[in-house]
């Protein structure tokens, strides 16, 4: 385990982004544009069943006739999407029998980033899945998950080898046309991660994709599936980083999470994409991502447990659909903002079956210029009777240029239902540390004493080497912000 | 132990200490006095190395060193204490984990490993039961909703805690009731040996009843216009300090 964790110390050490590098590998691009035929296109590349390309298709109608979202509180210029290329994949042999054939200079890529892949160093407790713009290059740790039952691959994987699941499920949480970026999503999705977990079994380790976009021009619309079979259990990690383009890119991805009876998935995110410079503004990720969850089974459980420090502009708001009676759903968040970053971040929860409960618990802390918003809505359906939700959103502002705004909505349509709804905003200031300095307490360790202890309550969900990460991170970008 | 040489100080461009001179040396306790702004506060600001205050020219030596070219942190490793007028609230962060950080920066600095949180709260237990204090320290955050009385009785046990060398204590007797005056001295004299020295910032000479110093400095207008024994405090009670400001 050491190894793995210096390496993740190692990336942290130095606080100037460090993910900002390409790396060269003869890759697979598509000419820039869209249209029907590039959909086609796609489709065929990845060989896909017909009911996919229907998806696909039905999609793309979809989206023609919809408009960007224009009620975030953030903004950019309109995205030209024709001038992106859909379809990037790093050159390589037909069919890969073994990891060994992935091309080296990816492999290096996700070692630098401390995932390391091949079978001597990956790492012991947690199975990867590692994404290179467009496809997937490597998954770890199948044979062991296969075991037990547990489907672990790459979305074209599964579309091959168990396309019946996946025309049960795609699109049962996120419509084709629930909004404009899963729309397109759905229409040109490349790759992503695909999990089952087969009733009554609890995943032995941790599950992740490592989400990694390389080539400038080129989008990222992953896919993510995860069921949860009859009382099972599985914890999931998503982590991403792409290199340092003056140019915008765009990431639109879409997550979908489905659990069945006394069903429970902890979903955890540390976002950490390129925020374009400090100084400018210029470049960085626009992160437009769907993610939500439906807790379909009675007694069943979603968690979404997200710290969200990277990307030129965030946009996602992880979501529970409580169908079940008895389920619950969760929402802890720490978003960070600094430069000139804008976020718009929260969560929808969704109450329709009885007894059902929610809380949310949100984190925003905003530096320099940058703007931080939560926007959560609450939503509780006639029959959802003794629904309850807790929702605690606080805000934290480092110096005095930076925003901080509270969206809540609530909305209930049943009479015992107990909606409750705090807010607090506060501030770390220059005589907090020197406090801390003057009892010989470095500036560093100040400010991570501090940052750690307001957004303790989300740490805490995190798995364990993952909260000392994001808690680094987050002391790391805010080091030159203070003061 | 503490050299102070002419020294003048202040706050963005305004001269506040207008030429200091006072040698400090082990096993003494000085008290300085003087009406509002005389520059008593900036004289401890300065010592403990708040980036808002400057010090124009002279020199301020400790154990030999140079400090106005240490850091705050720097100084606080060399020993020097602040035991602040008004403490900051810091929401999030335990109390005796923060006393935990601040031990271990200075293990660390003397090469030593730093100690778990387990054998920490053994030590602060002790230093705790020392200084008569409740519980309520350890489990809650750093000076969070502490009345003042709390916050001044916190700053003695992080002092009990750090062994400073040299201990500046600013206004620690204002807004303090008899009783947390009672207990914040009988915890200063505690800590007090032939090793360390202490610095007493204070308007009023009622926290000279408890803590009996060895000098006393009247500061006037950034100058120290007169220097005494414990006796001075005491005429400065009776007469005013229109006394010895109005005199010079």
């Amino acid at each position: 385990m050491s190894d793995e964790q210096n390496s993740v110390s190692d990336i942290l050490e130095d606080n100037t982004y460090k993910y900002g590098f390409t790396t060269d590998v003869e890759s697979e691009t598509f000419a820039k544009g869209l249209d029907e035929d590039v959909i086609r296109a796609i489709s065929k590349k990845k060989n896909e069943p017909q009911f996919m390309l229907d998806f696909r298709l039905k999609a793309f109608e979809k989206w023609k006739t919809m408009k960007a979202p224009e009620w975030p509180n953030v903004h950019y210029p309109p995205i030209d999407f024709q001038n992106i290329s859909y379809y990037s994949a790093p050159k390589q042999k037909k069919v890969l029998n073994s990891l060994d054939e992935v091309d080296p200079e990816v492999m290096r890529t996700f070692e630098k980033l401390g995932i390391p892949l091949d079978e001597q160093k990956k790492l012991a407790n947690v199975a990867v899945d590692a994404v290179f713009d467009s496809v997937s290059v490597a998954t770890t740790h199948k044979k062991k998950l296969m075991e037990v039952g547990i489907i672990f691959c790459s979305f074209s994987e599964a579309l091959q080898e168990y396309p019946e699941l996946i025309e049960e499920y795609l699109g049962t949480v996120v419509p084709v046309g629930d909004n404009y970026y899963a729309a397109l999503n759905s229409a040109v999705f490349t790759d992503g991660s695909f999990v089952y977990i087969p009733p009554d079994t609890i995943s032995p380790m941790e599950i992740s994709t490592y989400f990694r976009i390389n080539t400038e021009e080129t989008g990222q619309f992953e896919r993510t599936l995860i069921i949860c079979a009859e009382n099972s259990y599985v914890s999931y990690l998503e982590g991403c980083t792409a290199p340092q383009f003056d140019t915008n890119q765009l990431h639109a991805a879409v997550v979908e999470l489905i659990t069945l009876e006394n069903a429970e998935i902890k979903y955890s995110t540390v976002q950490n994409w390129y925020a374009g410079d400090k100084e400018t503004g210029k470049g960085g990720i626009y992160n437009f991502v769907t993610k939500r969850g439906k807790c379909q089974g009675d007694n069943s459980k979603i968690s979404w447990t997200q710290v969200e420090t990277g990307s030129a502009i965030t946009w996602k708001y992880p979501s529970c659909l409580l169908l079940g009676d008895n389920t619950t759903g969760e929402f802890y968040s720490v978003a960070l903002t600094n430069g000139h970053m804008q976020a718009d971040t929260g969560t929808k929860m969704i109450h329709i079956g009885k007894n059902t409960r929610s809380s949310i618990i949100s984190k925003g802390i905003s530096a320099d210029y940058s703007s931080n918003s939560y926007r959560g809505q609450v939503k509780v359906g006639k029959n959802a009777t003794n629904a309850r939700n807790y929702s605690q959103c606080d805000s934290m502002l480092v110096g005095d240029k930076c925003s901080a705004h509270t969206f809540p909505y609530i909305e209930t349509a049943n009479s015992s239902v107990q909606v409750e709804h705090e807010a607090a905003t506060s501030k770390i200031s220059e005589e907090q540390l020197f406090y801390f300095e003057s009892r010989g307490i470095s500036r560093e360790n100040a400010i991570e004493a501090v940052i750690s202890g307001f957004c303790k309550e989300v740490f805490k969900q995190l798995p364990m080497e993952f909260a000392v990460e994001a808690q680094k991170l987050l002391t790391l970008k805010l080091e030159d912000s203070v003061g | 132990m503490l050299e102070i040489k002419d020294l003048h100080a202040g706050v963005d461009g305004n001269e506040i200490i207008k030429g200091i001179s006072l040698s400090i040396k082990k096993g003494e306790i000085h008290a300085v006095m003087g009406p509002n702004g005389s520059g008593k506060s900036t004289l401890a600001k300065i010592l403990s190395g708040h980036p808002s205050y400057q010090a124009t020219s002279g020199e301020i030596l400790f154990d030999g060193k140079n400090l106005l070219e240490m850091e705050a942190e720097e100084r606080s490793l060399a020993g020097i204490f602040m035991g602040f007028q008004y403490p900051v609230e810091v929401p999030g962060v335990n109390n005796a984990e923060f006393l935990r950080m601040a031990h271990n920066a200075r293990r660390v600095k003397a090469g030593e490993e730093e100690i778990d949180p387990l054998d920490f709260d053994e030590l602060l237990s002790e230093k705790m039961k020392t200084l008569g204090m409740e519980n309520k320290y350890k489990e809650r955050n750093l000076n969070d909703g502490f009345s003042g009385g709390e916050k001044k009785k916190n700053e003695i046990l992080q002092m009990a805690i750090l062994e400073p060398k040299l201990s500046i204590l600013d206004e620690t007797d204002s807004g303090l009731d008899i009783d947390a005056l009672r207990v914040v001295s009988e915890g200063v004299n505690k800590l007090r040996n032939e090793n360390n020295a202490l610095i007493l910032i204070t308007h009023y000479q009622r926290l000279l009843d408890y803590i009996k110093p060895d000098f006393v400095h009247v500061l006037s207008n950034g100058k120290i216009v007169k220097s005494g024994g414990k006796g001075l405090a005491l005429e400065l009670e009776s007469q005013g300090y229109d006394w010895v400001t109005t005199a010079n």
